[in-house]
């Protein structure tokens, strides 16, 4: 677990992507391969401005035992400004979501392994204003 | 020309208010608020610690600094409420921000001044030419006691300084009183600080701030009336109050930066989100004099000359925004946020 965390921190504080030359497509997470393009692509990694809007969501009622004290919470498909997709953590009340609402990247706590592990940090999206 | 660069803050959204926790410990609300000058307090989210706290600030900061983050050469967090006991906040805070790998890091300790010892520091690396930019924080989420005095005023925010040339505000000059003063603490593995009760007061926060400011003034020549605000160390409202007058500072001077009433005592964040609210609103040519105080003891005093360079400056949102910005919980919402109770 520890390994896999750590290679990944980057692109979990920092919403970091990638954006294909070839089309101008954008992906989160990044990506060496272009699926549009395969061969033809060229993928560059892309600092994402972290603000989009929502999709779609899930409010979770039944979490297990790590996110239990945090629920019910939501998990939604947001579209970045950019124009790639991410599902993550939405930070706000599940009566507040409406479809198309703008949120913003903040960056939080995702979770500990247990009281003596490491604590995982990573980004979560709440409203703007 | 070495001073701040950039600033930035954060504030968690929640807030409780003092007559919500006098009730469940059978404490008169009203003396209590009259006793502190506080009426509510900011409260961390189940996902916020120090270290997000230190990285939205930063952010905050990076984004109106337009600065590449890769020119930051040093990152310093001073916190009383590091999320790990080893392992540094400072270290987080840099990857989030895209610092890359050469740069210096420490976390720092020092109660409610170690953010101000982080300015220091960065001041001291700008201008012996060690670094280009240099960012120093302080944030915290400090604890306090169920039932104890404490628990009315200790909150979570925090405020980032990035300091370098070029700056919205320099550093005219600073100055430190330090003494070997037991008025709090915390031990290894202790959920929360203890503290002298009353012994906080006259040996420990007057004394210092006292010292540490006369000392400036009388390093840089300057007396209380050169200057526009003043911000001291603000564990409640009635302290600061107290030793500006102790000073001879009047009240309009104290009142801008004075953040308390409305988030409660951040710790290592207090006289720095209070700085922050001066800037928002200060012009080219003021004067700010700022004295934190941590616990132990001492206190970091600072001259600031506001630049002409603060009026291209972005300052939304604004520290006020950000006390706006909030949403009420009960005591029990506040005892699980603050994981006080265990399942
Ligand atoms: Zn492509």
């Amino acid at each position: 677990m520890l390994p896999k965390f750590w290679r990944k921190i980057r692109f979990r504080y920092g919403l970091i992507g990638s954006y294909c030359e070839n089309c101008g497509n954008y992906y989160y997470p990044p990506r060496n391969l272009c699926p549009r393009c395969r061969r033809k692509g060229k993928v560059k990694e892309v600092q994402f401005s972290g603000y989009g809007r929502v999709l779609s969501w899930s409010v979770v009622h039944d979490a297990v035992e790590n996110f239990w004290i945090s629920k019910p919470y939501v998990v939604a498909l947001i579209e970045l400004d950019e124009g790639a997709r991410i599902i993550a953590p939405l930070d706000c009340n599940p009566r507040e979501i409406e479809e198309g609402m703008r949120v913003r990247a903040v960056f939080r706590k995702f979770g500990e392994d247990g009281e003596e592990g490491i604590i995982h940090y990573g980004t979560k999206f709440v409203p703007i204003g | 020309m070495v001073g701040i660069v950039s600033y930035g803050t954060y504030i968690p959204r929640y807030r409780i208010v003092v007559d919500e926790i006098a009730r469940i410990w059978g404490e008169d609300a009203e003396v209590v608020k009259r006793g502190l000058g506080v009426e509510q307090k900011s409260v961390p989210g189940l996902d916020e610690d120090t270290a997000t706290i230190a990285v939205e600030c930063a952010r905050e900061a990076l984004r109106r600094a337009k600065i590449d983050p890769k020119k930051i050469g040093a990152v310093f967090v001073g916190s009383e409420s590091h999320p790990y006991v080893v392992k540094p906040t400072g270290t987080v805070v840099a990857e989030a921000l895209g610092v890359g790998n050469e740069y210096f890091c420490a976390d720092l300790e020092f109660a409610c001044k170690a953010g101000t010892a982080g300015i220091q520091i960065c001041y001291a690396m700008v201008k012996a030419g060690m670094i280009d930019y240099g960012v120093a924080i302080g944030a915290d989420t400090s604890q306090s006691r169920p039932g104890d005095a404490l628990e009315f005023t200790a909150s979570a925010g925090g405020a980032c300084f990035i300091i370098g040339r070029n700056c919205i505000a320099e550093i005219e000059g600073t100055f430190s009183f330090t003494s070997d003063t037991p008025d709090f603490w915390r031990r290894e593995g202790q959920p929360y600080p203890s503290h002298g009760g009353r012994f906080t007061g006259q040996p420990a926060y007057f004394r210092h701030i006292f010292m540490a400011t006369k000392g400036l003034l009388e390093k840089l020549g300057l007396k209380p009336s050169d200057f526009n605000y003043v911000v001291f160390h603000q564990p409640n409202a009635k302290f600061p109050m107290r030793v500006a007058k102790m000073l001879g500072f009047g009240k309009e001077q104290v009142r801008t930066g004075l953040v308390v009433p409305y988030i409660g005592n951040t710790y290592s964040g207090s006289s720095l989100i209070g700085l922050a609210s001066v800037l928002d609103v200060a012009k080219p040519g003021e004067r700010i004099l700022v004295t934190s105080y941590g616990s132990g003891a001492g206190s970091d005093s600072f001259s600031f000359v506001v630049t002409d360079k603060i009026e291209e400056f972005e300052r939304n949102p604004t520290v006020l925004d950000k006390i706006r910005e909030c949403e009420f919980i009960d005591y029990g919402t506040y005892v699980k946020f603050m994981r006080k109770i265990r399942r």
